[in-house]
């Protein structure tokens, strides 16, 4: 296929067929990530890439008589590398047998939170969705590092004109979609909270919630323009929120050393190491929501300002 | 019945289009593409080996026996949002070479390069 917009277009469904796929496999925790992430948010960053790098594939292909030949040797090997798997649905496979039988039976006892995935995430695995967070803030960084322009042209009251401009323009184009966001926005945002702090009853958490925080920003700002997105959210205070997140998350873990227990280990928080437990989950799931969030805001309010740029550019060239 | 291994060949097959995609493709967003496809399709391998016959979600509750596996969830979970915070970096390179070269397709800026040497 050669236009781009289409092959986005199916990648996306491809990720909200994975995300059902997920539901039938139990993972629903899994399912709601892959929901916003692979159907939503995803689809939208490489559209916004499009946008900047054109839409059409020039039809060169390297030499796909050997590629083909390189898959087919690497599929025929890994197949037969499967011969010696586990059945599908075997409950006596060796990925059941190690740690996963000590997670279902005595998490309610140690943890005390129903919803497994989050008290492994949270508790069990703290340190490695430590580094998770710690990953997803630098990737952040790169993206500003890359995309980040310098906004100068015309200023706050330069902005203010523009958001009359299109203030105006408002009555002609897309208002239904316009009206209609502005209900749904207050309803995907409050959504967003409620998966954030539900998350140790049900599915959700920090990642979930934090995509779909960002979802409903990124909605906004699609519908209201950059310069209307920019004067409610501060850029730099945005780029601070990311970084309270890591830190929120780390110092949960340098208070829990303080008290001479563990890296992250919660019981250092209250008396009743239950308590503790729940208040750490509460506190790190809140430093994910917050990272997640704005990482996501800074990397689509990039992506998306580079474009304004180089409209601006045109323009003053011509 | 070798039958029951269906589900590591689905992920088998899904892989080697993703790589087909990486390899055969000139053009950087399509070959972005065929990196998440080839995520997508280790998630699936994962997720596909947590799965017990007879289980449900890992949501504590009462009167159920089996539960499917909790941890690969766990790993999964983390791993699509750090893929797509990746993918984000990836599709930033991508943009800035179209801003260097002009171009995002591989020869292109191949030739480019060698012009310039």
């Amino acid at each position: 296929m050669k236009d781009l917009f289409a092959v986005i277009m199916l990648s996306g469904i491809y990720g909200l067929l994975s995300a059902s796929f997920f539901v039938a496999m139990d993972a629903v925790d899994v399912a709601f990530t892959e929901a916003s992430v692979g159907a939503g948010i995803s689809t939208l960053l490489m559209l916004a890439a499009i946008t900047m790098t054109g839409r059409s594939e020039h039809p060169v292909r390297h030499k796909p008589v050997l590629a083909l030949a390189v898959v087919i040797v690497t599929g025929s090997l890994l197949i037969y590398g499967t011969l010696d798997m586990p059945y599908f649905g075997s409950a006596e496979a060796p990925v059941h047998q190690h740690v996963a039988p000590r997670y279902i039976n005595d998490s309610m006892q140690e943890v005390g939170v129903p919803n497994i995935v989050t008290s492994v995430l949270a508790s069990y695995r703290g340190f490695d969705t430590f580094g998770e967070v710690v990953v997803i803030f630098t990737a952040g960084m790169g993206v500003l590092a890359l995309l980040s322009v310098v906004r100068h042209p015309k200023g706050v009251a330069g902005d203010i004109e523009e958001i009359d401009s299109l203030n105006k323009s408002m009555h002609e184009e897309h208002l239904i979609l316009r009206i209609v966001a502005k209900m749904l926005i207050p309803f995907i945002l409050l959504f967003a909270l409620y998966v954030q702090f539900h998350g140790d009853y049900g599915p959700g958490g920090g990642f979930q919630a934090g995509v779909i925080f960002a979802a409903a920003i990124i909605l906004y700002t699609m519908l209201f323009g950059m310069s209307t997105a920019r004067r409610v959210i501060n850029q730099s205070l945005i780029q601070l929120f990311a970084a309270i997140g890591v830190l929120v998350y780390g110092s949960v873990g340098v208070i829990s050393l303080l008290e001479g227990k563990h890296f992250l280990d919660y019981s250092a928080l209250s008396a009743d190491p239950v308590a503790g437990q729940h208040l750490g989950i509460l506190l790190i799931e809140l430093g994910v929501g917050i990272t997640v969030a704005s990482v996501m805001v800074i990397i689509f309010f990039n992506f998306a300002g580079r474009k304004d740029d180089q409209q601006n550019k045109e323009n003053n060239e011509s | 019945m070798i039958l029951g291994l269906y589900n590591y060949w689905i992920v088998v097959v899904l892989m080697m289009v993703g790589f087909y995609i990486v390899i055969a493709h000139g053009n950087l967003i399509k070959k972005i593409v065929g990196l998440t496809i080839f995520q997508t399709s280790v998630f699936i391998f994962y997720i596909s080996m947590a799965k017990v016959d007879g289980g449900t979600a890992p949501i504590l509750a009462e009167g159920i026996k089996q539960y499917s596996n909790p941890l690969p969830h766990v790993l999964i979970l983390t791993a699509i949002v750090v893929g797509i915070a990746t993918t984000a970096l990836g599709l930033a390179l991508t943009v800035r070479i179209k801003e260097a070269y002009g171009s995002i397709e591989e020869e292109e800026i191949q030739e480019k390069d060698n012009l310039d040497c």
